[in-house]
């Protein structure tokens, strides 16, 4: 029981990164080109220790970062940060 | 009975494609949180229709970045946020003498409040607009060109093209006004350089009323028209400068803007070519009928090319609100009479004692349509 709800923290915490947008028309512009390229990301609230904005953000693997950095750069959907959580 | 017949689509079109009717009342039951704002899936998927609809408004106009459109809740609002949005004390704005009360009331309020000048400069009779008095206009304080795209009156096109050479070639911004065209008439803004673009949803484009837009080039930086929450830097005291944020505070009309998004989606998949030629054949056949008709006096150019289906004409012995009064009381065909909120446009074509009875004629309209009017007017005039 406890193997696994450590693993389970592994995997939910670690590895993980979000893109922090100054719009949520970003944001979800984000999630769109993403699943069109079928990367896996899901838009969630800010984490509270990032942000005290009632906005939005993008959550994703952090192998994945570069993909979706240079994603949103050839899109012109600019974003505020890259986080690590 | 008596077939309900409605020709003031150039008020307001109805009845809309079936589709915005079905996305309005989905959106209304099955989504229904607001845009841009909670991290739930209702207001989530409430942002995502908002999305859908700026990017398909934003290839319906040939706009290449969504977000430098604005939604607004009409060209008026548009207007407004574009003339303020640029104009400061001193300044000299230009303008047809085909504008509407939207673009010709605020100017006049800028002028009263600030001193703000500006010039009308004058359209012939059949509504073609005299490209070397508007270049004479020109001043060193000049800060802004307002031109319609068609007239809500005549329907007469202006030369878009000629009006952004002049534009460009003394570096002012051009705001043009297409609420008469958006959704009628092909419109690339990128590519024809236009700065700004005003539009509304409930005309040509199929949405409901308390839905339009403005476009604004990145060429430009326009004070606010209002300030609030944006659901983004929320902590700050001050209005974001990045867009559409800076520009569209409080909850916008999603419920509107899903019916606005399905109107959009009907256009393009009927195409503007094939809408424009429907509208050709409807505008024809009602102008070589009240051509026919001795007692009736037409106004504006018959020439299609310059045209879109917008008709004013008037009854021998009838004031226009009588024409209309008739037609609607008698025939029940909904037209519009008087003023058309136009006042400069009737002075030109010489009716602002009388006004004009007006058809809007819209791509859901049909040869019958035309026909039962043609047909009332022969019965009573």
């Amino acid at each position: 029981m406890k193997s696994r709800e450590k693993r389970r923290g592994k995997s939910e915490s670690d590895g993980k990164a979000v893109v922090l947008f100054h719009s949520s028309n970003y944001a979800i512009r984000a999630e769109k080109l993403a699943k069109r390229e079928r990367i896996e990301v899901k838009l969630i609230p800010i984490p509270r220790h990032l942000s005290s904005d009632c906005g939005i953000c993008l959550l994703l693997a952090q192998d994945d970062m570069e993909r979706v950095k240079n994603l949103l750069l050839s899109e012109n959907v600019s974003y505020d940060r890259i986080e690590l959580i | 009975m008596i077939k309900d017949i409605y020709l003031d689509n150039a008020a307001t079109t109805y009845p809309k494609p079936d589709l915005v009717y079905r996305a309005m009342d989905s959106f209304a039951r099955e989504v229904g949180g607001s845009p841009g704002r909670s991290g739930h899936e209702r207001a989530l998927e409430s942002g995502r229709e908002v999305l859908r609809a700026r990017e398909v408004l934003a290839k319906l106009l040939g706009v290449g970045d969504s977000s430098r459109i604005i939604f607004t809740k009409n060209a008026t609002e548009s207007l407004n946020l574009a003339i303020k949005g640029v104009v400061k004390p001193g300044g000299h704005v230009i303008i047809s003498s085909l504008e509407h009360n939207s673009v010709l009331r605020p100017i006049a309020s800028l002028k009263q409040e600030w001193g703000v000048e500006y010039t009308v400069v004058p359209c012939r009779k059949d509504g073609s607009l005299d490209l070397d008095a508007l270049a004479s206009s020109i001043r060193p304080n000049t800060q802004l060109l307002v031109f319609t795209h068609a007239s809500n009156v005549v329907g007469t096109l202006m030369p878009l093209g000629k009006l952004v050479e002049i534009a460009n070639k003394n570096n002012l911004p051009l705001l043009v006004d297409a609420a008469q065209t958006a959704g009628r008439y092909p419109l690339n803004v990128e590519e024809e350089g236009i700065q700004l673009l005003a539009f509304t949803g409930h005309k040509e484009l199929f949405g409901p009323q308390g839905t339009g837009g403005l476009y604004i080039s990145p060429e430009l930086d326009l004070h606010p028209l209002m300030e609030g929450g944006t659901g983004s830097d929320s902590e700050s005291a001050h209005q974001p400068y990045f867009l559409p944020d800076r520009y569209e505070s409080g909850t916008l009309n999603a419920f509107g803007i899903a019916g606005l998004r399905a109107g959009v989606e009907y256009i393009m998949g009927e195409g503007l070519e094939k809408i424009r030629e429907h509208e050709k054949v409807l505008t024809q056949h009602l102008l070589e009928g009240l051509t026919k008709l001795h007692n009736v006096k037409l106004y504006g150019s018959t020439d299609w090319d310059r045209r879109v289906g917008i008709v004013s004409f008037n009854v021998e012995g009838y004031s226009s609100a009588e024409t209309a009064s008739i037609l609607n009381e008698k025939y029940r065909i909904a037209v519009r009479g008087g003023l058309h909120c136009s006042p400069l446009a009737h002075q030109t074509i010489g009716t602002l004692g009388r006004g004009t009875v007006r058809v809007g004629l819209s791509y859901l309209n049909t040869m019958d349509d035309v026909d039962c009017l043609l047909d009332a007017i022969k019965d009573f005039a």
